[in-house]
Order: structure tokens, then C-alpha cells, then sequence
């Protein structure tokens, strides 16, 4: 099937892409929502020029959509933009990279029921560390851009997601609810390579910013 | 062994539909064999203790016109749990019709007798755009919209329109332990 993807740039939406291959289908467009709020329900706040970097070396094409990010408007937004991918690149479905949230998922399932789109949704409960090792084995190499919940802070900021990682996030799980796959929004990350890209990416300069549990670090990529 | 029979016409939409029902058995140490409906064979259906339908996409609805290959459900005494998808089968199967109602995402629903382990006011995941109902079932929940949760009359079949696998996991492994 030809596929638009819900695509933020991080490890969910990349790997739900990577499925979406493995199973046959066609990695038709990356549908993009950049949102003025960072507290938005819906979208992660991924620069603009991250996210073109990994449509290149992926050879896809992206459509992109500003939003105000206020709770209904945000969703009229990623209508309309859904609606512009099926009109110009005759999408059939939709993937995302939902793993919990109902109402993420349930917002975009009624999206693609009104415009008469399958909805494809591979990581759907997935257990969180089952995702992370299949990043892991799948050769994914992800990086930690952003941590929002205690007690992370500005040390996470740029680790890779390998078998320390789990290592050091585990004992947080139990103890202070901290998602290891980071689905309630505890992080943030983007992806620097993984099988769909024609080259990896590699960052020429990274500047940190935030205090006390809440930190994002904006990349230069080479 | 449980027999999970898949409906979904997508492979790709395993993942979402028929990975997390496993999910909860593997995690039960529940012994599972997944199975495509057009691909079960009498062997299959005599040896599995019991049977879980699946559900699907909104829009992954073909199982509706091939409703044919589970003539089988007629015959059988053993516990079957039909899923979303798989509660439209266990209607149809016993000369329900096909109603068109949407519910997506979180719902309350009623349940007004012990169900599978549940009772009172419970919040599901939906995800359907028709139900059907057969004479045959009574109903032991209801959401604002429509019938939720139902068992036949005389056999052990069971049918929730919501999605178990979602919110509300030990429905599947409660149907299990019957």
C-alpha cells in the first residue's frame, strides 16, 4: 500500500517507518507537523531541518504543516494535511508510531475514517523493552535530544540508546515511573541512522538548554 | 492451546491487531497458535482448548462477505472470545445484522452482571464503526450507543466490542482461566 507517515524524526515514527517497508508497503510521503507549542497533546517539536535531513538520505518526499498547537485547532491542522498528502501523492493509509496514548491514536483513526484511509499503527502496546532492543538489533542509532520528567536531566542529553541505556533507565522504571521507552514524553530522540537511510547522519555541534528535570538539545547536523 | 484467529486482510495490520492479544498470553505463559481465518482447518479448531476472533482496521473489513468460513462457530461447545471484528462474526454467524454505529477511543461501559471477571463501570478502547447483535445473546453491558459485551445463550461464546488487548487486559486472560 502507499503509505504517508506520521514522521516526527524520532525512534517511534522512524521505526514504525521501517516496518511499514519490512511488510511490503510503500514509503510514499513523511507528513510532518511542526508545532509552536512544546506542550502540545499530539505532535513532538522536531526542527524543521532535522526532519529534512532524514527525508533526504531516505530519498522521500516531505510535507510539512505549521501548527499553533491549541488542542482541536491542532487537529484541523493535521487534517488538512493529511487531506494535501492523499490529494498529491495518492496515499492509501497512514502509519504512526503510536504506542500508548489513546488519544493520539483514536484522534488519527477518526482522521483517516473521514477521509476514507486505512490506518496502520505497528508499535500499538507495544512492550517497552521490546522496543528498545528491536531499535537495538534492528541497527538503529538513535540519540536522547530532549528529557522531561524527574529525575533526568542535562546528563541524558546525547546518550545513545544501546544496552547501557536500558541498563541505566531500568531501575528509574519501577521507582519513579519513568517510561523506558519514554512514551509519556519523558524523552525525546532523534534518529541518526538506521537501515532506511542512505548514509548516516552526523552531527557538527550540539547546544543544551533547559533546568532541573526539563532539557532539549538542538543538533547541528554536518 | 489457544487458537488466535486473525480476520485481518492486511498483513501489516498484525502488529496493531493480533501482536498485542499474544502478547498477553506469552506474558501469561498461555501456550497460543495464531492462525489467518481462510487457513483454519478442522484439526486446529478440535485441538485448541479454546478460540480467540481478533478484530481489525476500520476499514480492513472483508471478513463481512467471507462471514462463510466460520460456519464452523455453529458446531463447536468450546469457549470462543470475539474481539471488535470477531463479536460482528459471533452475530452474524447466529443471524444478527450488521448495524452501523461508531465508537473510537476511550468509553465507559455498564456492565450490569459479572463479566469475564468485570462488573460495574469500566473505561474501554473502541475502535469500530458497526456492531451486530444476535438473538441468540443476551447482553451484559452497554456503553451510551450500543451493546458492549454479550454471551450466548446456551454455549460458552463470548463477544466484546471493545478492544481487551488495549485497556482492560485480563478480560483475555480471565476468558483463558474459564
Amino acid at each position: 500500500m502507499k503509505c504517508g507517515i506520521l514522521f516526527s524524526g524520532g525512534k517511534d515514527s522512524v521505526f514504525a517507518t521501517y516496518l511499514a517497508k519490512k511488510s511490503g508497503n510503500e514509503i510514499t510521503c513523511l507528513i510532518t507537523i511542526i508545532s509552536e507549542n512544546p506542550d502540545s497533546y499530539m505532535f513532538h517539536t522536531p526542527s524543521i531541518s532535522k526532519v529534512k535531513k532524514q527525508a533526504e538520505v531516505m530519498n522521500v518526499p516531505l510535507i510539512t504543516q505549521k501548527t499553533k498547537g491549541e488542542k482541536e485547532e491542532e487537529l484541523i491542522d493535521l487534517e488538512n494535511v493529511i487531506k494535501k498528502a492523499k490529494e498529491i501523492y495518492g496515499i492509501e493509509a497512514i502509519v504512526t508510531g503510536s504506542v500508548e496514548s489513546a488519544y493520539q491514536a483514536s484522534r488519527v483513526q477518526k482522521i483517516c475514517d473521514k477521509l476514507n484511509l486505512d490506518c496502520f499503527n505497528p508499535l500499538w502496546q507495544k512492550d517497552q523493552f521490546e522496543l528498545l532492543n528491536d531499535l537495538i538489533e534492528s541497527n538503529f542509532k538513535i540519540i536522547i535530544t530532549g528529557v522531561f520528567a524527574y529525575p533526568l536531566n542535562e546528563k541524558w542529553l546525547g546518550r545513545k540508546i544501546d544496552q547501557i541505556f536500558i541498563r541505566d533507565v531500568l531501575p528509574l522504571v519501577g521507582k519513579y515511573k519513568i517510561n523506558p521507552a519514554g512514551e509519556g514524553g519523558e524523552f525525546e530522540s532523534y534518529v541518526l541512522d538506521c537501515p532506511l537511510f542512505s548514509r548516516e547522519l552526523k552531527i557538527k555541534k550540539t547546544d543544551a538548554s533547559g533546568k532541573q528535570n526539563s532539557w532539549r538539545m538542538e543538533i547541528d547536523l554536518v | 492451546m489457544i487458537l488466535i484467529i486473525k480476520i485481518c486482510n492486511k498483513r501489516f495490520h498484525y502488529y496493531e491487531f493480533i501482536k498485542p492479544i499474544e502478547d498477553v498470553l506469552k506474558k501469561n505463559k498461555i501456550e497460543f497458535q495464531t492462525i489467518h481465518y481462510k487457513n483454519v482447518s478442522d484439526m486446529l479448531l478440535k485441538t485448541a482448548e479454546k478460540i480467540i476472533i481478533s478484530g481489525t482496521s476500520l476499514k480492513d473489513n472483508g471478513f463481512v462477505k467471507d462471514i462463510s468460513y466460520f460456519n464452523w462457530i455453529k458446531e463447536k461447545n468450546k469457549p470462543i472470545l470475539g474481539i471488535c471484528g470477531g463479536m460482528h462474526i459471533l452475530g452474524l454467524i447466529f443471524d444478527g445484522e450488521l448495524k452501523k454505529q461508531q465508537e473510537i477511543g476511550l468509553t465507559n461501559v455498564e456492565l450490569k452482571k459479572e463479566f469475564l471477571g468485570f462488573i460495574g463501570n469500566i473505561e474501554v478502547y473502541e475502535l469500530h464503526n458497526f456492531y451486530a447483535i444476535s438473538n441468540e445473546f443476551e447482553i451484559f453491558g452497554k456503553s451510551k450507543k450500543c451493546p458492549q459485551a454479550v454471551k450466548h445463550n446456551n454455549k460458552p461464546f463470548f463477544g466484546v466490542l471493545f478492544h481487551p488487548e488495549v485497556r482492560n487486559k485480563d478480560l483475555i486472560v480471565n476468558f483463558v482461566n474459564i
